[in-house]
């Protein structure tokens, strides 16, 4: 286990404005319970991820700039969004790889005084959590366990790929999100497609298109006998969310299958207060009285180590 | 006389200013033009909505909202806390200006009969009020113009309103400095107020003033005997002390009395100081006429959107939005806060285009909700510039003057919209807002703009246009680019294609999508650009990279797709401002 003393910049991500504000609130919580420092940092702009369809330039300029401020102030960079991370790793790969480019995007940066030099690591919280802190060191402050929920993990796109570039988890198929789900005592259910779109890149582009892939993710993830779905990016969520009301009232879609972040369950099992973790308006009644229920039973205390053939063989 | 015409001429252009721009607040809206906007209508439900708050709990909130918002300023102080103490300054310095220099014989005298202007505490509390002012204003010019913590750009209206404020104060502090050294003045008054007394003892009196007051008084210099002071300040205590303190009571107007001392008798002869209460008078005058028409119209409209807002919460009957779009608008500030938080602001260095910049957005929007009329080219940048936002809400959360951002430029977006000039910009996830907030938008009007853009970013199919076949330059670049340069190494094993998660959705892809992924690859080997900018492939195309993971010549599909996207764009825009 190794924890880095380094301070690390908290990167907001702007979907969370649009009704996800618990996204902010409870990774904030499970920082703060682990004792993660952050800071925040007013000067971030956004990751430019939308802007990669029209302008590669713009959405360069758009990471750059964030890193370069990350790098000014001497922190790493920590994002709970997938696109964020992916947007941020892919920059941070080109402005290394191509000097040319790196100082195109450095001489506009110039205006205000910033420079891209390298240096900052750019984190995902899973990555934080799974790399930095290790799953042991989660383990052993837990007070609560999930009680064999059964989770479909969803990794989503930009966590993964491109694999040479982001480099968080290269398994095929990947583990370290699903170490981290049952290190909290969770069921890991086997299902189609975990590390297929959510469908949210073309939400509003062609809505018809974007449905159809979260519908067919829902319907592999109640078939697979998944409690709940668990995601660790806002975009993911807001397909799983608000899209997925969207599919029952105008599809007539059948088979939901509530969504939740990871910070919000790993929150609930280190004693985080569960008003504080959103739980409750989000999900229906069935899911938030089994989490009712597992914050009411008595703590169990750290738990052991225990190690699952199947994932070890995995993760080798 | 003059005076009196001056001062009723400046009311009546102030009250009509007031008319006329609440009366803009019913007639105009920032979002889609629709006949439920009526103003009878949007009359009666602000006039419901104002009664419905006040006689309900929503009072309690208006009343924090009031002291804590508009009194304290506490959204400023949130955000930066050197421009609070500016915007402090300045607004407790202008309102006690006002209520007690500006309104003294209106309000003072019935509180405090004896009072005069040149008494204490008035005196002392007009100086420090005029010195709080000025403070304001500086402070204000350093963080636009030297520091750099503030980045966004200055208008006219911001030079403006710094200049009347400015020139307010300045002017009133001067036409002091030159009463506090006036002889003529002086002689005035005692005439007026020590008229009985013999030539010795008055002066005596003179001599005692400008030993004390920086009265200048050609004849007498210093230093005086003792005995005439003595004497001339019994003269002053019984003559003039009921009504003047100190002169030096005045710091501001006496520090600078003292540099024109050696040009204080030309001026007094030129009757410098009669200019000066004409100036002074007429500058403010002229403030209060031009107030409703300039950046200081905020002192009524930013209290009214902070407290409106409070209790609207961003909900609200339509009407009721439309008519707190139009006042919220009057009530920016152009304070840049918006901007310095935005965040796409950063994109300005790659599109020259103040519109993308929210604080520059609202002169636009102004502009367009009045119906004036504008060219293509402006709606054009007005809409890239509004569709060019990821609508974080930064904005809306950091505006002093709590204006909801995001709604107005969502009203703003869809109105332009309606316009058909081809928005390419909808084609990224900077539509994902659009997307969620389509049960707010007309079923017809949703689709129109996507169709549009679609239709004109794949080129005319007859054939006009640049997306010919053949053209060897797109090539060229593409294979310079960063995204696009492992295209050379693509055999058309068409991997990429069986792991699309958009080519599995449906049965017959091709009569959807039209090229394939490794079609595509293989279109742009050939160059058939027609083929490949009309394949709904390119912007149905998810960018989940599971064609680029998956590819075992290691050609970036994925990143090959981004870069057509963008060469599809860009030759469109080319094309549109040639």
């Amino acid at each position: 286990m190794k924890t880095e003393k380094k301070k690390i910049a908290l990167f907001r991500c702007c979907m969370t404005s649009m009704g996800l504000s618990q996204y902010e609130t409870t990774s904030n919580a499970v920082l703060r319970e682990l004792g993660i420092e952050f800071a925040e940092m007013k000067e971030f702009n956004c990751c430019g991820y939308p802007l990669k369809n029209l302008n590669f330039n713009a959405y360069l300029l758009s990471s750059a700039r964030n890193l370069a401020l990350a790098e000014r102030a001497g922190l790493d960079l920590l994002t709970v969004c997938n696109c964020c991370y992916g947007s941020l790793k892919y920059a941070e790969h080109v402005m290394e790889e191509f000097p040319q480019t790196r100082e195109a995007i450095n001489a506009s940066l110039q205006n205000e005084g910033l420079r891209f030099e390298g240096g900052v690591s750019v984190k995902h919280l899973l990555g934080v959590l799974h790399t930095d802190f290790g799953i042991d060191f989660i383990r052993k402050r837990l007070k609560k366990d999930l009680g064999g929920l059964r989770v479909a993990v969803h990794y989503g796109c930009h966590l993964l790929r491109p694999s040479k570039v982001v480099g968080f988890d290269n398994g095929t198929p990947p583990v370290k999100f699903d170490a981290l789900v049952e290190a909290l005592g969770a069921q890991i259910i086997p299902w189609m497609g975990k590390d297929d779109c959510c469908g949210s890149p073309v939400l509003g582009v062609n809505d018809e298109l974007s449905m159809d892939l979260t519908e067919k993710k829902l319907r592999n993830a109640h078939q697979g006998g998944a409690d709940c779905l668990m995601v660790v990016c806002p975009y993911c969520q807001m397909q799983f969310g608000k899209i997925q009301n969207r599919l029952i009232e105008t599809r007539n879609f059948d088979t939901p299958v509530p969504c939740v972040g990871y910070p919000q369950l790993l929150g609930l099992c280190l004693g985080i207060d569960i008003d504080k973790l959103w739980i409750e308006g989000e999900l229906p009644a069935v899911v938030s009285a089994h989490l009712r229920d597992i914050v009411e039973k008595p703590p169990t205390g750290p738990h052991e180590l225990q190690v699952n053939p199947e994932m070890e063989l995995h993760a080798r | 006389m003059f005076h009196n015409i001056a001062l009723v001429a400046a009311l009546a252009v102030f009250c009509a200013g007031i008319i006329i721009k609440v009366s803009t607040w019913f007639r105009y809206s920032v979002g889609p033009e629709t006949a439920d906007l009526r103003v009878s209508r949007r009359l009666v439900a602000a006039l419901q909505g104002i009664f419905g708050a006040f006689f309900s709990r929503k009072i309690l909130t208006l009343i924090s909202t009031f002291f804590l918002e508009v009194i304290c300023q506490s959204r400023v102080l949130k955000e930066d806390s050197l421009r609070w103490l500016a915007h402090m300054c300045i607004y407790v310095g202008f309102t006690l200006l006002f209520f007690l220099h500006v309104l003294d014989n209106q309000l003072v005298v019935h509180f405090y009969p004896q009072y005069a202007s040149t008494l204490n505490p008035f005196l002392f509390l007009r100086e420090a009020a005029g010195a709080l002012v000025v403070i304001g204003v500086a402070v204000a010019i350093y963080r636009r113009f030297i520091s750099q913590s503030h980045r966004p750009m200055t208008s006219r209206m911001d030079i403006t309103a710094m200049i009347m404020v400015g020139a307010i104060v300045v002017s009133g502090f001067l036409l002091e400095a030159t009463k506090i050294t006036s002889q003529s003045g002086f002689q005035s008054m005692a005439e007026e107020y020590a008229g009985q007394t013999d030539a010795q003892e008055l002066q005596a009196l003179e001599s005692y003033w400008v030993e004390n007051f920086g009265l200048v008084a050609p004849g007498l210099r210093g230093p005086f005997d003792n005995a005439t002071l003595v004497k001339g300040k019994a003269s002053h205590e019984m003559n003039c002390a009921q009504c003047h303190s100190s002169a030096r009571w005045g710091f501001v107007g006496y520090a600078l009395s003292v540099p024109i001392r050696p040009v204080a008798s030309a001026l007094d002869g030129a009757q410098f100081a009669f200019y000066l209460t004409w100036a002074h008078y007429l500058i403010s005058l002229f403030f209060l006429a031009y107030l409703p028409f300039s950046k200081m119209f905020h002192i009524v409209t930013t209290p009214l959107s902070l407290m409106v807002n409070s209790v609207m919460d961003g909900g609200g009957a339509p009407a009721n939005v439309a008519t707190r779009q139009m006042l919220e608008l009057d009530a920016c500030t152009h304070c840049g806060a918006c901007t310095l938080r935005c965040s796409v602001a950063v994109t300005f260095l790659e599109y020259p285009n103040a519109n993308i910049l929210p604080s520059e957005k609202i002169a636009s929007l102004k502009k367009l909700a009045a119906g004036k009329v504008l060219d293509r080219k402006e709606l054009r940048a007005i809409q890239q510039g509004i569709v060019l936002c990821t609508n974080c809400d930064r904005c809306g959360g950091v505006c002093p003057a709590g204006i909801k951002l995001r709604d107005l430029w969502f009203s703003a977006r869809e109105r332009l919209l309606q316009y058909s000039i081809e928005e390419f910009q909808l084609l990224s996830p900077l539509a994902y807002y659009r997307g969620l907030q389509r049960d707010n938008i007309q079923e017809k009007d949703y689709l129109k703009p996507l169709d549009l853009a679609f239709k004109k970013v794949a080129g005319d199919p007859n054939g006009k246009g640049p997306l010919t076949a053949g053209d060897k330059t797109i090539l060229g670049k593409l294979s310079a680019s960063i995204q696009a340069n492992s295209l050379s190494n693509c055999y058309r094993c068409s991997t990429c294609t069986s792991f699309c998660p958009v080519v599995q959705n449906y049965k017959r892809p091709a009569e959807v999508l039209g090229l394939l992924p490794h079609e595509l690859m293989h279109a742009v080997g050939l160059r058939c650009w027609d083929l490949v900018f009309s394949s709904r492939m390119l912007w149905d195309c998810l960018g989940c990279y599971q064609c680029q993971e998956n590819c075992p010549q290691c050609v970036s599909v994925t990143d090959i797709l981004y870069e057509l996207k963008n060469r599809a764009i860009s030759r469109r825009y080319d094309e549109l401002t040639a």
